[in-house]
């Protein structure tokens, strides 16, 4: 109850704040399981994307973030298990021999659809950097599921890394055509093609 | 609401039932296949019925609704305006000085009646203050064309803009009390140019007027607008503290700055690559797509009253 009521309150905020426009350009809004990957630039990347999601979908759609981060205080440790029932994951490795992939492989086995920002770490730069292998990974074991991309823009002006207030700009959020896994393509040349199909969702700076 | 307040919303509520009736039969005629000037027209026309409704709740709550309904404009103006407008990580401070300080210090200081800091806050003190705060990024990047750009936005989309809600200061003798009526009677007269260029401009538009800024504005719709809402404008003087000759006048005054508002706010459009500034109002475009023509008319409308009648 009381987590619901506060999904409703972020997702409104963010939605308030931001003026979060959705363009689904190559892909609707439907109920099939997905993987959403997304440009990361600021810590409200996921809490847009999934606000942005029609409420059907947000249920069943749990955003990927890094353990290390969320599980220090109480209050976030509130929001992301019990709010975003996100997907944690061990960046750090802390055992060499877990797969750190297996929380979201387990997820996706349960039917779940995920959030995923395959830079690995907030860029504040334009572009984007290079790709973890961790999509690649998901994709050839888990074929079934819809790999697609989403270009976030402007958040990073609402939420310039170190301010602590955000300013209230509007974001687009452009959902682009489903990626397919290829076979004999390799890990590198997989990457490449994802990496370039979420840039192609970019607006073109003038 | 008083009695002349009354007969206008009432006189524009049946013009919006005409013009629905008339965008419906429109359609109708169209048969069922989607045909993209009516249906525009038809998103248009739905969209006005709305901006009436809030205005005229606006005005039930007198001048602090009014005050406040600007303020809320004036804040969807200045976010698309800025949204479009390249700036970067260290214009942070200026950014939140014009969203959180600014803007609403203007409207505070029009709540207030105090004329003379309202009139040169902007222009003056956030002149200065925006590229100290700029400054202090240590970035030089684009410098002045960036300290331009957010001085630029608040002076459009907030010290323009609270030129309309500024109107309700004004004393002008033998007026007491109806200066809400002096609003409705720019606004209307603005928007109704602005709607009578398109109409006109539709149905004998053919010689195009800056085909660089604004591919769809035509001579005839020009000229045919401006005429009819000079004159629209002129039949409401007694609405206004205005003989009808003088309301003739202001009202022909208003018209030919909105459509270089329009002008240059396309302009601005064009060189930022898009075709409108927002998406929040269906059929028009963003706020300050139906905005531009006020933006530039009321400012010079208030210093004209406020200099000749109070």
């Amino acid at each position: 109850m009381l987590a619901s009521l506060a999904a409703f309150a972020i997702t409104s905020g963010a939605r308030l704040l931001t003026g979060a426009r959705a363009l689904w350009l190559g892909c609707t809004a439907q109920p099939v399981q997905r993987l959403y990957f997304a440009n990361h630039s600021s810590h409200g990347d996921f809490v847009l994307l999934w606000a942005s999601l029609p409420a059907e979908l947000r249920r069943s759609t749990r955003p990927v973030a890094g353990a290390d981060y969320w599980l220090t205080g109480s209050v976030r440790r509130y929001l992301i298990q019990r709010v975003f029932n996100a997907v944690l994951v061990d960046r750090q490795r802390a055992s060499p021999d877990s797969n750190p992939l297996q929380p979201m492989l387990d997820a996706l086995d349960r039917g779940d659809s995920l959030i995923l920002f395959p830079e690995g770490t907030r860029n504040l730069e334009a572009g984007l950097l290079p790709f973890k292998s961790g999509l690649y990974h998901l994709a050839r074991t888990r074929p079934g599921v819809e790999l697609i991309p989403v270009w976030i823009a402007n958040l990073n002006r609402v939420m310039p890394k170190g301010r602590a207030l955000p300013l209230p700009l509007l974001c687009t959020l452009s959902f682009g055509a489903p990626l397919a896994y290829l076979e004999e393509e390799g890990k590198a040349a997989f990457l490449e093609r994802a990496r370039n199909a979420l840039l192609a969702l970019a607006p073109e700076e003038i | 609401m008083e009695r002349n307040s009354l007969w206008l919303f009432a006189g524009i509520g049946a013009l919006l039932l005409l013009a629905t009736l008339v965008g419906r039969l429109l359609k109708r005629r169209s048969g069922a296949a989607p045909n993209p000037v009516i249906d525009n027209l038809n998103a248009r026309i739905n969209a006005w019925w709305v901006m009436v409704l809030v205005i005229g709740s606006a005005f039930l709550f007198g001048n602090i609704g009014v005050i406040l309904l600007f303020y809320c404009v004036s804040f969807y103006a200045l976010r698309e305006f800025m949204t479009l407008t390249p700036t970067r990580r260290s214009d942070y401070p200026a950014l939140v000085a014009a969203f959180y300080f600014a803007l609403p210090m203007q409207y505070l200081l029009i709540a207030l009646d105090w004329y003379g800091l309202f009139a040169i806050f902007i222009p003056v003190y956030l002149f200065l203050l925006l590229p100290i705060l700029a400054s202090l990024g240590g970035d030089t990047t684009r410098f002045l064309e960036r300290a331009a750009e957010v001085q630029w936005g608040l002076m459009i989309a907030v010290y323009c803009i609270s030129s309309v809600p500024a109107l309700l200061t004004l004393e002008i003798p033998g007026y007491e009390g109806r200066n809400l009526l002096l609003i409705a009677w720019l606004i209307l007269v603005v928007q109704i140019s602005d709607v009578l260029q398109y109409v006109c401009g539709k149905l004998f538009g053919t010689r195009k007027i800056a085909p660089q800024l604004s591919p769809s504005k035509t001579l005839e719709g020009f000229l045919g607008g401006v005429a009819l809402a000079s004159l629209i404008g002129a039949l409401l003087y007694w609405i206004t503290p205005f003989a009808f000759w003088q309301a003739a006048l202001l009202a022909l005054l208003v018209n030919l700055l909105g459509f270089a508002g329009g002008l240059v706010m396309s302009a601005i459009k064009r060189d930022r690559g898009v075709k409108d500034w927002g998406h929040m109002i269906e059929g028009h475009g963003g706020m300050l797509d139906r905005l531009d023509s006020v933006c530039f008319a009321a400012p010079v409308f208030f210093h004209f009253v406020r200099y000749w009648w109070a």
